[in-house]
Order: C-alpha cells, then structure tokens, then sequence
C-alpha cells in the first residue's frame, strides 16, 4: 500500500483534478502530439519560445492522472527556462524515474517534480509519466509528427 | 456484497469450482500479500496441471520431429501430434481432420485465410464484409488484402448496446461480396454475436463466412457442421491450451481450392527445382516444423474442457455474469460498457473519476488483474467515445468472491480519487 501512497501522492491527484496550464494556445511557436497506444493517452503539448527562452507552456487532452499530472507539472516547471535547462531537466526526470542509483532529488531543487519519484516502482507506468516530456522534446526538435511510447 | 447466492442444478457447487481452482498452480498464488483474483481470460486462460504434465510428458518422452522418422520416438510424436488434430475435429465436430489446420493462433489462421483465399478470390471493386467490434487481427489482414487488390472492407455498424444491427448487414451483402469475417464473441464488449443468421444471410448470396472463435471456444461448444461456418479460427491459449498453437477449421472443398499459404517442408510431396507438388490437406498449409508440443498441450486442454462439460461451464459463467453485472451496476460513478443482449464472460466499464490505467494499478495492489486499455479493438473504443475501459473477463475458475474483490477494489479506487 505504501508503495501505491507513493505514487498517487496528493500533489498528483490535485494536478489530476485541476490541472495547470489546461488549454489550447493559439499563439504557439511550437507544438506537438503525443499518443500512448497501449492506454489510449493523448495530448497536444503547446510551446511559445521566444530566442532560446520558454516562455509559456500549456497542454490539452485525455490520459490516466499519472501523465495527465505529470503534462501539468511540466508546464510549470517550464515556464521561464531555457531550451537548454529544458533539455537537463528532461533527462533528469528521466533518471528519476528509470535509473534505479538515480538520487531522489530534493523538493527545493526539483519542486513538485519530486513527487514522480514513486513511479519507479511501477515500470509499466513510467511511460504515462514521461510521455508529456517525450512530446515536448519532440516540439522543441520542430519534428511535426505524433510522439508514440511504443 | 452479501448477497446469497444459490447455485442451480446444472451448476457447478463451490466445491466443484474449488476443485477446478486447485487443478490451476498459477492461481494458488499472492500477489501483495493477497490471493490472485485473476479476471483477465480474454487475454488469456490459466493452464490446468493436465496440460502442463502433458508438455512435460512430450518433452521428457516423447520429443522428435513429426510425420518423418522411422524410429519409434518419431512415431510415438508423429501420433500424439495428430492424435491431437483428432482432438481439434471432434472438438469442433468438424467432418475430417483434414479440416484441421494447426497454425500458430487466431492472428496466424485469419493472416492465412486472407494471404490464400483472400488473393485468390477479391478482385478490384470486390467487398469483404466485416463488423464494428473485430479485434484489430481480423481487421488488419483484411485492409492489407483489400489493398493489394484493390477491393474494399464493409463494416456492419453496431447498436449502443453493443449488438451487431442486422439489418445494415443485409444491406452490405451484394454480389460483390465475396467474405463475410465476424466475431462470435466480442473480447471487448462480451456480445455473443447471431453468427447463425450471420451465415444464413451470407450463403443466401452464396458468400462463405469465416468466424473469429477466440474468444468462444472457453465458453461455449462450437459445432461447425451445424453453424456451417466456412472458417473458425481459434487460440490454443485462450482455451486453456499452451501459446503459440491455433487452429483454422476450414471446409475441405475450400481448401482444397486455396493456394498455399508458406512454402517449405512437410507442405510438399514432391520438390524438383522445375516443379513443386503440395502436400494434400491439411498438411498442405503446414509448412516446416510445427509447434508439435504446442498442438499435444491443445489437444490435452481440448480434452480438459471436454471432460468438464459446457452445460456446466456455460451455467457457471452465466451466474458469474448476473451477479457481476448486478454487483457493478450498483456502484456509482460505473458505467458498463457493452450490454448486448446475449453476453459472456466479459465486463468492460469506466469510471467518472478515474483512468482505467489507475484503476489496473490500484486493483493490482489488491490481487486483482484485470486488463486496461483499447484491448485491441480501438474501433469499438470510437464507437463508445471512451478511450479506453477496464475489463474484467472471467473463466471456469473463477468465483463469486473474485467478484466481490473487484468491487472492494473499485471502491479503493473510488475513495483514492474521490
């Protein structure tokens, strides 16, 4: 059960009820979809960059509270950085939630990113986590296509 | 969840299904610390001992490779093997074991359906005619065909409850028609399909029907001569069978017309480099080395369930079914998916208040495995306006008391995101 505390942890499920930055943005520089075939996850990640900075992040769609708090999350860990802190912070994460040595950062560093940490106990579910970050990677890149997890 | 239930006369006692529970290992387990509620036999069944001695037999006994060898070994494999086809025919009360093809699942026997008959009879402008609820594997064979010959797929829409509407269907049937491919049992939505008047209304516009029996063959007995189907195809694995091993039934007459599917060995009689002559059937669609001890576990799983009985099995699952709907219906916030009026052994649903992915990993902590997600038939999730549903699908095995683990679970997941 603990285990299962960990990963539903109250940060998720209020970023489940009430997601951040929940809309379409018309004046995107960037977007890009993402699509979890194996659940049926999709999302539209918008992105407006301006010279190397983010300056605004939304996200739209339907998927389980695991991706759909960690697509609300990103938003606002996003806001202000660069393309380049974008980039560190995606990989990061991605240890986080992959790299069994990987340390759990702390709240102050990581912000409620931290709150993810518990994914790593559920392999199956790391992709629900990840497929926001994916999908913004992919907008970024410029690369027009759907995101696919598989 | 304290409802009482009383069994019925053909029905199977508790103390029957505790007796077919301890025939299956893999449900003598915990997970978390509680006993497995397994609910996911649509995607696959559980394997009783006998099967698993019977693999074992072959192996440590009886392992050498089929319809060649001289030596005693070769024949002791070579008739287990086709004792096995004997199986499958009388199984299926199909008139010959040349009818019997073993290919290595449902997918493998449609693909073979489609790669054979398919190319040898559609012709530009030519219709298969499908339905709304398929598995995307008698789907996708059908589109790669069409394509390739420039013929087109029909699909008979179906109703909110999950049912096929029949009268759409007659009028899809035409003269350029050429097969009608359907399911009996929906894996999604549990609709038992009227794959009786299906064929009925194919063979008035003398159309041959092939019938996706994937999901049928745990729940119901299947009599091919008397639904006079033209194809079956079926999964070892989901009848309690090993994976890797199916069967295609198909009437002789047809087979005899069709082309090949692979080329190689055991499918010839003869091979000069100018000439090759086939096998004759059905050995003519088994190319290469089959899966041997894969058709001896189907054969031994075939038996199993013949010897238990579907008068009995078909009681059980229909009281297991009652009670389940009855017990989800109740709780709020549940919507069923899929209440076609003759159903079995599966429940898809969703909840206002959570994914179906959560509720997997939540009832998962609980013992309980179900399946999330499209399940395959991403169509029927269109058609719903859902993007995905939890299902639960259930077996011989399982009880009352799996049910009301479900729904303990549903309610966890209730309260987590409530």
């Amino acid at each position: 059960m603990d285990e299962l505390r960990d990963l539903y942890q109250e940060i998720i499920l209020d970023h489940n009820k009430n997601p951040k930055n929940f809309h379409v943005m018309e004046d995107a520089t960037h977007k890009s979809d993402g699509h979890n075939p194996l659940c049926g996850d999709r999302l539209t990640v918008y992105l407006h960059v301006d010279g190397d900075r983010i300056t605004d992040v939304s996200f739209q769609g339907s998927g389980c509270a695991i991706s759909k708090a960690s697509a609300s999350v990103m938003t606002t860990a996003l806001k202000g950085k660069t393309v380049a802190e974008a980039r560190e912070l995606f990989h990061k994460f991605q240890d986080m939630l992959t790299r069994e040595d990987a340390a759990i950062p702390d709240l102050d560093e990581f912000g409620q990113l931290a709150a993810f940490a518990g994914v790593r106990e559920f392999p199956v579910r790391v992709k629900c986590a990840t497929l926001s970050w994916h999908t913004t990677m992919a907008a970024l890149d410029d690369e027009n296509k759907i995101v696919s997890t598989e | 969840m304290d409802t009482v239930h009383s069994p019925g006369e053909t029905e199977l006692l508790p103390a029957d299904i505790e007796a077919i529970r301890r025939e299956f290992p893999v449900l003598q387990q915990e997970f978390y610390g509680k006993p497995l509620t397994y609910l996911d036999n649509a995607a696959t069944t559980q394997k009783p001992q006998v099967v698993i001695d019977r693999l074992r037999r072959y192996y440590e006994q009886e392992n050498a490779n089929v319809h060649r060898a001289v030596y005693s070994l070769g024949e002791l494999s070579s008739k287990a093997f086709e004792d096995s086809r004997i199986i499958a025919q009388k199984f299926l009360n199909a008139a010959s074991e040349k009818e019997i093809i073993f290919t290595s699942g449902t997918t493998d026997a449609i693909n073979l359906v489609a790669a054979t008959f398919g190319r040898a009879n559609l012709g530009p402008g030519d219709e298969v005619i499908i339905s709304a609820m398929e598995h995307h594997s008698n789907i996708v064979p059908w589109q790669i065909v069409c394509e390739e010959k420039g013929a087109r797929l029909k699909v008979i829409p179906i109703d909110d409850r999950g049912d096929l509407i029949l009268e759409e269907y007659e009028k899809l049937l035409s003269p350029r028609t050429k097969l009608v491919a359907v399911v009996y049992i929906s894996n999604s939505l549990g609709t038992i399909n009227p794959v009786k008047k299906v064929i009925e209304l194919a063979h008035a516009h003398g159309v041959p029907v092939l019938l996706d029996g994937a999901q049928a063959v745990s729940h119901l007995p299947v009599d091919v001569q008397e639904l006079d189907c033209d194809f079956f195809a079926l999964s070892g694995h989901k009848v309690f069978g090993p994976t890797g091993i199916g069967v295609l039934y198909g009437k002789e007459a047809l087979l005899e017309a069709m082309p090949p599917y692979r080329g190689g060995g055991d499918m010839i009689l003869s091979v000069t480099f100018e000439k090759t002559t086939y096998n004759d059937l059905p050995f003519k669609f088994e190319a290469g080395t089959p899966n041997i001890a894969g058709a001896i576990g189907l054969g031994a799983a075939l038996d199993y369930v013949m010897s238990l009985g579907f008068e009995k099995i078909a009681a059980h699952e229909r009281a297991l079914l009652d009670y389940a709907t009855e017990q989800l219906d109740a709780i709020d916030g549940l919507r069923i998916i899929g209440t076609a009026r003759e159903k079995a052994g599966v429940i898809s649903f969703v909840l206002d208040s959570a994914h179906p992915h959560d509720v997997g990993t939540i009832l998962d902590h609980e013992g309980v495995a179900i399946r999330t997600g499209h399940h395959c038939t991403q169509p029927v999730m269109e058609r719903f306006c859902v993007p995905a549903t939890s299902r639960a699908s259930f077996s011989i095995y399982n009880t009352f008391e799996d049910f009301d683990r479900l729904v303990q679970g549903i309610r966890k997941v209730q309260k987590v995101f409530g």
